[in-house]
């Protein structure tokens, strides 16, 4: 007999849920021409899915945010580390469908189906964020991956957005195949996948069960995968240029921090006490990342290319917080995912300004002589851009700057100091874009700029970034108390 | 802490003045030209509440002054601490007397996207008066990195031919030497538990990191001043950037390595750097001799410039790291002197600049007859930089030379090398520029300065001849503050001495007793 408390709990993805079941049946009635109603309502529905995760409480719908409260048998955790992760993975996805309705009206490509898939990726994005099963993991990022191969391919007509969807789904289903085997593992050498008797019974055991250790690799390998970082990144370039923009934006944002959410909750609740034995590998990956991530990054000429390279060393400075293991680095996770997150979907939403004959184009020189086009826009990349980079006085820094004292607070100052030196080649590239917007001179004409949603996007991004860089009190202490909640 | 937040506004005035550009001012023509004068009249107004700053500061009081907190992100304990002491002080007013000046410079010789320079060097002057004037650490990085943007567009789209070559030099070579900076202000903030700066000054570490931290602050700052080997960066920075950004550059972000020697190596670490010290005069004096000699074999003016600024920064270095009251006299002197001088020397060069678009010494000649107003100018200004008695150049140094001399008197006879050299490029170059036949048709069409040009030149001529002349009226601003500063630095020093000779003494008591 499930507890009805728990509907309760999981109130705000099933509010999700019925709201994609029910916009489906809508967008398979109306079709296209309410497109954009459709991505509307999925919008609303985003708001209201956060109104009623903050509001609970008081609602009495939920329990107090310092303590996890848990749903169906332990499968489903809520907690204040869940709760701001998830508000940013509804918040960017709302942005993403801000930012589509401009570009597939213009490459006639308007379809109900987008903004119906990104409300089944976020819902699997939330269930990951709230996983507290082995199982509910993996049915999250299933849910997630299948929305998001679909979304890859949405420009079905096209050879290259075509062949980016059955990339990622090829390797993404031999990731989650590697992942399943992982839990299989756990599950056969532990006796268990429920997250919170792993913790207690490895907890007695030591040394932990070598079967244990191995499949927890393998679920690091296929969440690594997710994230995109180095060795698993492969197929991001790829598929990063090759997906129309809008389903680029929101693969750079949410599933990123969704992905690294899980990784979180994964690694420091069920494997707190196998830490010595992640460590190791979560480092190599972390170093891996921002290393090939900076480096890589300066080869490329297409803005979605550099920008998928940007997500990959930016994943592994995200990792450090993991690395870390305390509140603190939490902390500084969930206030760099925010900014990250303003940064990233602010940037896509300026490449989707770029237009010239009616189609889009993507290439860096394609931005030559933006500031004197406009100046409004190229002022907006260059602030997201340097605050991608981290550079004071945006936003970024500050996400830079919390993760970084968490580290040396945490004895890690080698990754700490990988950290600085590699964003320094970094930089090299953010501000390459700025070079090519504000010291070139145009090369060809610019179309108009695109509809209200995208300009929305890339106004409120940017102003974010200048905002959170004077006052980031309220985003630090929101982020301390989320952290606070978080069981370790 | 009731009155006006006087250093607060100061800094954030010229943010204030960005804004108004940005959001009143239409581009084109006549924008162009109303940015300019809204520009200039919050410059002006910057230095109006400088001139109020330093009316209200109190000499006599060596601690901080004007202070002002406010608790900015209270769950890291990160707070918006501002106060000046006399180091400071006159930092400040060196940003806010250039850039007026830049401004005014700008205005004739910026012809694009006015508006938008303008912005940019407002910008700059905010980040450059936070600098000097922050007591927390983090802020202080925020402001000393904060430079790197504006500058790098202020080099990158109004440069010379190679400005992103210089852009990108600048930046990523400045950004390097910082990153190394911000660990190291993470460690010490973990390490004391807070970010205020002057909680910082006297405190103490354990050797090892105490090692570490020092050098990771030496890389920025050695980076900033810039020190020789770390110079690269600058004479293509100079050279490439428009004038209003070569006098910025050599007038004020180069006095942030300074300005960070003293307030953080010296103040905080001064057993570490006095460890450091004859690496550091190692560098310094190579960095003298060598940059004059690079200097002398110059074609063009501006780099011609950049490596003597290079040179007279070195003795900067040199006169801190000697740790006595007459280096460090000198090092202050020689910062304050060097602000208005290379300043004045990049903004003469801009007037010729301006009318033939060349820097190439050789293009020039026999500019005596036809621009006499301008000669005298510049003959004031070169002789400044040689360091003749009577202007500002000469007090610097002298008291600079003083220190090295006192400290070992090798460390003066390599010093003085630098001064004939620098007698001998600046009189060359004047020879070239000045003298001879006024044979070629467009040097000969050349007018004299105009009531701009001479506007923005005469302040800092009279500056130069006072600083030379009385140089009292600066230096009774700094001297107390700085004079405590050494005897802290100096007893700490002994005490750190006395401690490890205390553990000698329980080591081998008895050797002790025999010496006895």
């Amino acid at each position: 007999m499930i507890d009805p408390r728990s509907f309760l709990i999981a109130m705000p993805e099933i509010e999700v849920a019925f709201a994609g079941l029910f916009l489906l049946v809508v967008a398979a009635v109306c079709g296209k021409r309410e497109t954009q109603r459709i991505g509307i309502l999925a919008i609303a529905t985003f708001m209201l899915a956060i109104v009623t995760m903050f509001s609970g409480k008081r609602l009495g719908l939920m329990f107090d945010g310092l303590l996890p409260a848990y749903a169906f048998g332990n499968q489903f955790v809520d907690d204040g580390f869940a709760r701001f992760a998830k508000a940013i993975v509804l918040g960017a996805s709302g942005l993403s469908i801000l930012l589509s309705w401009d570009y597939f009206k213009k490459e006639g490509q308007e379809r109900p189906e987008y903004p119906v898939l990104i409300l089944f990726a976020t819902l699997g994005m939330m269930l990951m964020i709230s996983a507290g099963n082995l199982l509910a993991l993996y049915v999250g990022i299933e849910l997630q991956s299948l929305s998001l191969y679909v979304l890859a391919a949405f420009n079905r007509d096209q050879e290259r957005s075509s062949e980016a969807g059955l990339k990622y789904f090829i390797l993404g289903a031999l990731s989650s195949g590697i992942m399943l085997y992982g839990i299989s593992l756990i599950y056969g050498f532990a006796g268990t996948t429920d997250f919170e008797s792993l913790m207690s019974s490895l907890r007695g055991a030591a040394p932990a069960p070598r079967g244990v250790v191995v499949g927890m690799v393998f679920v690091c390998a296929g969440l690594a995968f997710k994230l995109a970082g180095v060795p698993f990144h492969m197929w991001a370039p790829d598929v990063f240029e090759g997906a129309p923009t809008p389903v680029t934006a929101f693969f750079a944002s949410a599933p990123k921090i969704a992905a690294l959410a899980l990784f979180t909750r994964f690694l420091l609740y069920p494997m707190y006490s196998l830490m010595n034995d992640w460590r190791q590998v979560i480092v190599f990956i972390s170093v891996a990342s921002m290393a090939w991530g900076a480096f890589a990054g300066l080869m490329q000429s297409n803005l979605k290319r550099l920008l998928a390279y940007s997500a990959i060393a930016n994943a592994g400075t995200l990792l450090i917080g993991l690395i870390i293991g305390n509140s603190a680095g939490i902390q500084a996770l969930l206030i760099y995912f925010v900014i990250y997150a303003l940064g990233t979907l602010g940037a896509f939403g300026v490449i989707l300004c770029l237009r010239r004959n009616g189609k889009p184009v993507e290439e860096l020189i394609d931005l030559s002589g933006l500031s004197k086009k406009y100046p409004l826009v190229a002022l907006a990349m260059a602030v997201l851009v340097f605050s991608l980079a981290g550079l004071p006085p945006l936003a970024g820094f500050f996400g830079k700057y919390f993760i970084f004292l968490a580290a040396v607070q945490a004895e890690l100052v080698p990754l700490a100091i990988i950290g600085v030196l590699t964003s320094v080649v970094a930089a090299f590239y953010y501000i390459r874009i700025v070079k090519v917007m504000y010291f070139d001179e145009p090369l060809h004409t610019l179309d108009p700029l695109p509809d209200w949603g995208v300009r929305t996007v890339v106004g409120l991004t940017s102003v974010a970034v200048v905002i959170l860089a004077f006052a980031p009190s309220p985003l630090v202490d929101s982020a301390l108390n989320a952290a606070k909640g978080f069981i370790i | 802490m009731n009155s006006l937040p006087i250093l607060s506004i100061t800094t954030f005035f010229p943010l204030l003045g960005a804004l108004l550009v940005f959001l009143f001012v239409k581009n084109g023509e006549k924008g162009a030209q109303r940015a300019a004068v809204l520009a200039l009249l919050a410059s002006l107004a910057t230095l109006a509440s400088s001139f109020y700053m330093l009316f209200r500061f109190d000499p006599a009081n060596t601690g901080f002054q004007l202070m002002e907190q406010v608790v900015w992100i209270p769950s890291f304990s990160i707070a918006y601490i501002k106060g000046i002491d006399g180091i400071s002080v006159w930092f400040v007013m060196m940003a806010t007397i250039l850039t007026p000046l830049c401004i005014l410079s700008a205005m004739g010789s910026v012809k694009k996207r006015v508006k938008e320079f303008m912005i940019a060097l407002l910008l700059l002057e905010t980040m450059m008066i936070g600098t000097f004037t922050t007591l927390d650490f983090v802020l202080f990085y925020v402001f000393f990195e904060g430079v790197l943007l504006p500058m790098f567009l202020i080099i990158g789209v109004w440069g010379g031919e190679k400005r992103t070559y210089a852009a990108y030099k600048f930046f990523l070579y400045t950004l390097l030497g910082s990153v190394l900076m911000l660990i190291a202000i993470i460690a010490m903030i973990l390490h004391f538990g807070t970010t205020d700066m002057t909680a910082m000054m006297g405190g103490k570490f354990p050797r090892e990191m105490a090692l570490l931290l020092w050098l990771a602050f030496f890389a920025s700052f050695a980076v900033k001043t810039p020190m020789w080997p770390f110079h690269t960066w600058l004479p293509f920075a100079h050279v490439e950037a428009p004038t209003a950004g070569s006098v910025i550059l050599a007038g004020v972000l180069l006095k942030m390595g300074g300005y960070g020697f003293i307030r953080v190596s010296i103040q905080m670490m001064p057993e570490e750097s006095h460890f450091f010290a004859p690496y550091v005069i190692a560098l310094s004096l190579i960095g003298i001799v060598a940059t004059s000699f690079i200097a002398l074999a110059q074609t063009d003016m501006k780099k011609l410039i950049a490596y003597s600024s290079v040179a007279h920064m070195g003795y900067v270095t040199l006169g801190l790291f000697c740790f006595n009251a007459q280096g460090f006299d000198g090092a202050m002197m020689v910062m304050l002197s060097h602000a208005f001088v290379a300043g004045a020397l990049f903004l003469c060069v801009g007037v010729v600049y301006d009318r033939l678009h060349t820097r190439e010494i050789a293009r020039f000649g026999g500019m005596a007859t036809n621009m006499p107003r301008y000669a005298a100018a510049f003959m004031v200004f070169a002789l400044a930089a040689i360091g003749l008695p009577g202007t500002s150049g000469f007090v610097g140094e002298f008291l600079s030379l003083q220190g090295a001399f006192i400290a070992n008197s090798w460390f003066a006879f390599i010093a003085a090398l630098g001064i004939v050299l620098s007698a001998a490029y600046m009189l060359w170059l004047y020879r070239r520029l000045f003298f001879g036949a006024l044979e070629k048709k467009d040097v000969r069409a050349m007018k004299d300065l105009s009531l701009r040009e001479s506007a923005m030149v005469a302040p800092l001529l009279v500056l130069v001849l006072w600083i030379g002349l009385y140089p009292s009226t600066f230096r009774n601003v700094y001297a107390p503050t700085l004079d405590r500063t050494l005897t802290l630095v100096l007893a700490q020093m002994s005490s750190e001495q006395t401690e490890g000779q205390a553990e000698d003494q329980t080591e081998d008591q008895s050797g002790e007793e025999e010496n006895d």
